[in-house]
């Protein structure tokens, strides 16, 4: 059974509010640089940029990150995720980063993400922006942003589907039986 | 696995005899080591006596491998007189002549009596050694040729160290007509081979090989022709396996000059392409060669320019071939696999059933000048029964050979020995036991 | 497509196009990963890559070497120039030793044709074919393609000029069959002495003179000429090689205005190329270099996997 989370105009309401948000604690955009996370993140991202541009005239750099080479789980496994491209066209050195991800699980993916932008430099601090947070933490790390808090069981999945990858906007929640019951 | 027994009578099978130009069926009786009848029908001798029931089987003379290593003295590891005479049991050979590369190399009359002795004593059919043309192989001074005739050589070869001073070649063949012992060479142009070790062409190109070149055999053929000319000896030449020297053996008989070929089964079964992703057991010398070489092995046999069949079996152990292709000793074994592989001429339309038994057993008896490889009545009781519908296919642990080298291995064949007689002795073919 | 269709990369030959376009896209991120400040990532932390070279070699060694040090493997060289065999220890022995102690990955480079073939059917452990014989070197070739690709935009319907010696040139071979997938027009230069018999079948065309392959080539490989053939028959010297094979200033000038000059290195100068030519603007050698160790990163990523059964 599929449950609409998030519709268009939800995805809209809840990205400004980030946005402010992400303004309101930072008091304003400057030193802010927003990373979205392969893929789900990216085009996240990028839309938080230009509401923020908005909002204060000033477009924030933007950036994108691939995690799959900081994976813990790579070994074992059989068929390899796709590399994406990792490009942060700026000096992360003293930058506040956010960074964003579509949905926040396990916590793994912003673990990988952690440990690939200190590889990368250093920056002032890291915040997250998450469209939906289902739960299920396996790791001590929690958003800063959310869009929306969604209780899931674990074998569940969200889709989120997004105008830049040729859907409509919307958040579904797929209602499973748990197959191992 | 063999038994003594007085009489043996044959009853029913298809008899073969190309020397007496017989195929018939009926009754073969052998007492006493001898053949003593060939009639329709024999009634049961007195006193003991085997009874082979050979209705629907093959009986031929016993085959003769005019080709062979058996590998000792001195690669024990690989080969010896007791598992090269099983084996050749195994496929139907009642006779191999074993080529001197042995070490020390058969180049004088103790090894060649140390060879004779260990096949009285542990060999299973007879060993007709092969003796040096020159001392060590090394082509430089000839053998006691006498010597080793004396001993009980049948020929004189230096097998895979060809005599390459024409000079010395040419000496050698004359030397030999006083003892009237062929004189087989190996054609090939060491120079020519430079280090080469899969034939020359598509799949050397392809795989990143040395290729050795089709002349390399065939520059040697055509010496080799010159000097039986010049020296009127009886020259044999081993395991043919190129066009140009099909053509030029071809033309050579024509113009009179009296020479005798070989070829092997896998130069007329298969080409390079065996040799797939670097199998080294289809590493041979000289190489498979392309199809259009095949073909010709083919038009050959077919035509009588290429008189018979040997097998060149050259055992090798696997951790001696298990290595990179380069370094990988050339050669395969044959004797198990031959018959079964030249029965298939007779399927392809190339040769009648006669004609491939007479590749392998008067042709060669004619070579070497000796008394066997025909059904004659009271000559030597050598024979071999053939099943030619049994179909099976080549597994490594079935074959009797010390060594398992044989790029044949999971090809299904048709046709199997069921035993041989040798000197009147029944001998079950033991791989059949094995499977 | 996010893997391989194999466990080991022994020949570009029996590659089909689509592993090789996800083998250099795959490159193309790791070449970011060199250009960091901390040029590693942890991706095969824990896993273990033996260098296995019978042949001497720096270059590919080292770079194979980088490439799994930048992943985090762990990497150990062997140089056994055929110090094993004389110890009589059998090829196989000594990579089932190795294979003992657990390595993940074997890089080998043998003077033989099939060793890695070998090998791979042997052994558990991923094998990469570092060069072997006169058969193939599919790294490089690969990472020729990737150079090509990153200059020119495309691979397809390139003219491309082979100079040299085809005849042992495992890496003309490997080059040849990359190229081939992507419908380039490829030439062949050599004496005759040099080009394997039936080379033409591979579908490409060969010449005697280099004058005559050049016009409107828009990239020439020129490989690397071992001197001790000059010894063997293949050519008389080394002088007369560079006079009829060598490439100057006034053949470039034949080539397409923006034709690219690669060499697998090391390289002669003065013999394959004068070092106005190598240093110069069209000279592509020291790209080949780094793209080699994104090319190879991407081969150890992909195998890691382990073998698929």
């Amino acid at each position: 059974m599929k449950i609409t989370i998030l519709s268009s105009d939800e995805m809209t309401r809840v990205l400004t509010r980030i946005s402010h948000e992400i303004l309101e604690r930072n008091r304003g955009a400057k030193g802010i640089v927003i990373v979205g996370i392969q893929t789900g993140g990216v085009y996240l991202a990028q839309r938080l940029a230009r509401r923020i541009e908005k909002i204060e005239g000033t477009l924030p750099p933007t950036g994108t990150l691939d995690i799959t080479l900081y994976r813990d789980d790579l070994a074992g496994r059989h068929a390899y995720p796709e590399l994406k491209k990792t490009d942060l066209p700026f000096d992360m050195n003293g930058k506040k980063v956010v960074l964003v991800d579509d949905v926040l699980f396990t916590g793994r993916t912003i673990r990988a993400a952690m440990d690939s932008l200190i590889d990368l430099g250093r920056p002032k601090e890291i915040q997250l922006a998450v469209l939906v947070d289902r739960g299920h933490r396996e790791l001590p790390i929690r958003a800063d942003y959310v869009g929306k808090n969604l209780p899931t069981a674990f074998h569940e999945k969200v889709d989120v589907l997004l105008e830049e990858a040729g859907a409509e906007d919307l958040v579904i929640l797929n209602r499973i039986q748990n197959p191992d019951k | 696995m063999s038994e003594q027994h007085k009489a043996i009578l044959i009853q029913g099978a298809r008899i073969i005899d190309p020397a007496h130009k017989r195929d018939e069926v009926g009754d073969v009786l052998v007492e006493n080591g001898v053949i003593r009848e060939i009639a329709t029908s024999i009634s049961r001798p007195e006193g003991s006596c085997r009874i082979i029931d050979a209705k629907g089987k093959v009986l031929t003379p016993g085959l003769i491998d005019l080709h062979c290593h058996v590998r000792e003295p001195g690669f024990e590891y690989k080969e010896t007189v007791a598992t090269a005479t099983a084996s050749a049991a195994a496929g139907g050979f009642t006779s191999i002549c074993c080529m001197p590369n042995t070490n020390p190399v058969n180049d004088n009359q103790s090894v060649t009596e140390f060879i004779l002795e260990k096949a009285k004593t542990e060999g299973v059919v007879r060993v007709l050694p092969i003796g040096a043309i020159t001392k060590g192989q090394k082509g430089q001074e000839l053998a006691e040729i006498g010597e080793l005739v004396k001993a009980g050589c049948v020929a004189i070869s230096d097998d895979g160290l060809p005599v390459m001073n024409s000079q010395i070649m040419r000496q050698a063949m004359s030397y030999a007509k006083i003892f009237d012992v062929p004189v087989i060479d190996h054609c090939e142009d060491l120079n020519l081979t430079n280090n080469g070790v899969i034939f020359e062409g598509n799949v050397s190109t392809r795989l990143g090989l040395r290729g050795i070149p089709a002349s390399s055999e065939t520059v040697m053929v055509a010496r080799d022709l010159s000097l039986a000319e010049l020296t009127g000896a009886r020259v044999h030449l081993a395991h043919i396996s190129t066009a140009g020297s099909v053509h030029l053996i071809r033309e050579a008989k024509r113009r009179g000059i009296v020479v005798t070929a070989e070829t092997c089964p896998h130069y007329f079964s298969l080409t390079d392409e065996a040799v797939g992703c670097f199998n080294v057991n289809a590493k041979i010398k000289p190489p498979l060669a392309a199809e259009r070489d095949r073909v010709e092995v083919l038009a050959g046999l077919a035509d009588g320019t290429i008189d018979l069949i040997a097998t060149d079996h050259a055992p090798h152990a696997s951790d001696e071939k298990e290595q990179a292709m380069d370094c990988a000793p050339f050669g395969i074994i044959g004797l198990e696999t031959a018959l079964p592989l030249s029965l298939e001429l007779v399927e392809k339309g190339v040769l009648t059933l006669p004609e491939v038994i007479q590749k392998l057993t008067s042709e060669p008896a004619r070579v070497l000048g000796k008394d066997i490889g025909h059904l004659g009545i009271g000559g030597i009781a050598d024979l071999t029964l053939i099943d030619l519908d049994v179909e099976w296919t080549v597994e490594a642990q079935e074959i009797i050979s010390m060594s398992k080298n044989s790029p044949f291995i999971g090809r299904s064949m048709k046709g199997r020995v069921l035993s041989v007689i040798v000197g009147g002795k029944l001998i079950e073919n033991p791989s059949l036991q094995k499977a | 497509m996010s893997s391989l269709k194999r466990n080991d990369i022994l020949a570009l030959s029996e590659m089909d196009r689509e592993e090789i376009d996800l083998i250099l896209q795959t490159a193309e991120s790791f070449r970011e990963v060199s250009t960091r400040e901390i040029k590693k990532v942890p991706a095969l932390r824990g896993k273990t890559v033996v260098n296995l070279f019978f042949e001497p070699s720096t270059r590919t060694r080292t770079s194979f070497e980088l490439a799994g040090k930048r992943l985090s493997a762990d990497v150990i060289n062997i140089s056994s120039s055929g110090s094993s065999t004389a110890k009589g220890e059998t090829l196989l022995d000594t990579a089932r030793n190795i294979e003992a102690m657990s390595a993940d990955f074997i890089i080998v480079r043998h003077a033989s044709s099939g060793v890695p073939h070998f090998l791979a059917r042997s052994l558990q452990s991923a094998v990469i074919n570092a060069g072997d014989g006169a058969n193939e070197h599919p790294s490089q070739g690969l990472l020729d393609l990737f150079t090509i690709k990153e200059n020119k935009g495309t691979l397809e319907g390139l003219k491309v000029v082979i100079v040299g010696d085809i005849l042992h040139g495992r890496v003309a071979h490997s080059d040849i069959h990359g190229l081939k997938k992507y419908g380039a027009d490829i030439h062949l230069v050599g004496p005759p002495t040099l080009i394997p018999s039936g080379i033409e079948q591979w579908g490409v065309k060969v010449h005697y003179h280099l004058d005559q392959a050049l016009s409107g080539a828009d990239v020439i490989i020129l490989l690397r000429l071992q001197l001790e053939r000059q010894g063997g028959g293949y050519f008389p010297t080394l002088r007369e090689y560079s006079q009829l094979y060598g490439l100057n200033r006034r053949r470039l000038a034949l080539a397409s205005s923006d034709v690219l000059v690669m060499h697998p290195g090391p390289i002669n100068r003065g013999v394959e190329v004068t070092s106005e030519v190598a240093d110069g603007l069209s000279s592509v050698i020291l790209q080949q270099v780094s793209n080699g160790v994104a090319v190879r990163m991407a081969l150890l990523f992909l195998l890691s996997g382990g073998k698929h059964v």
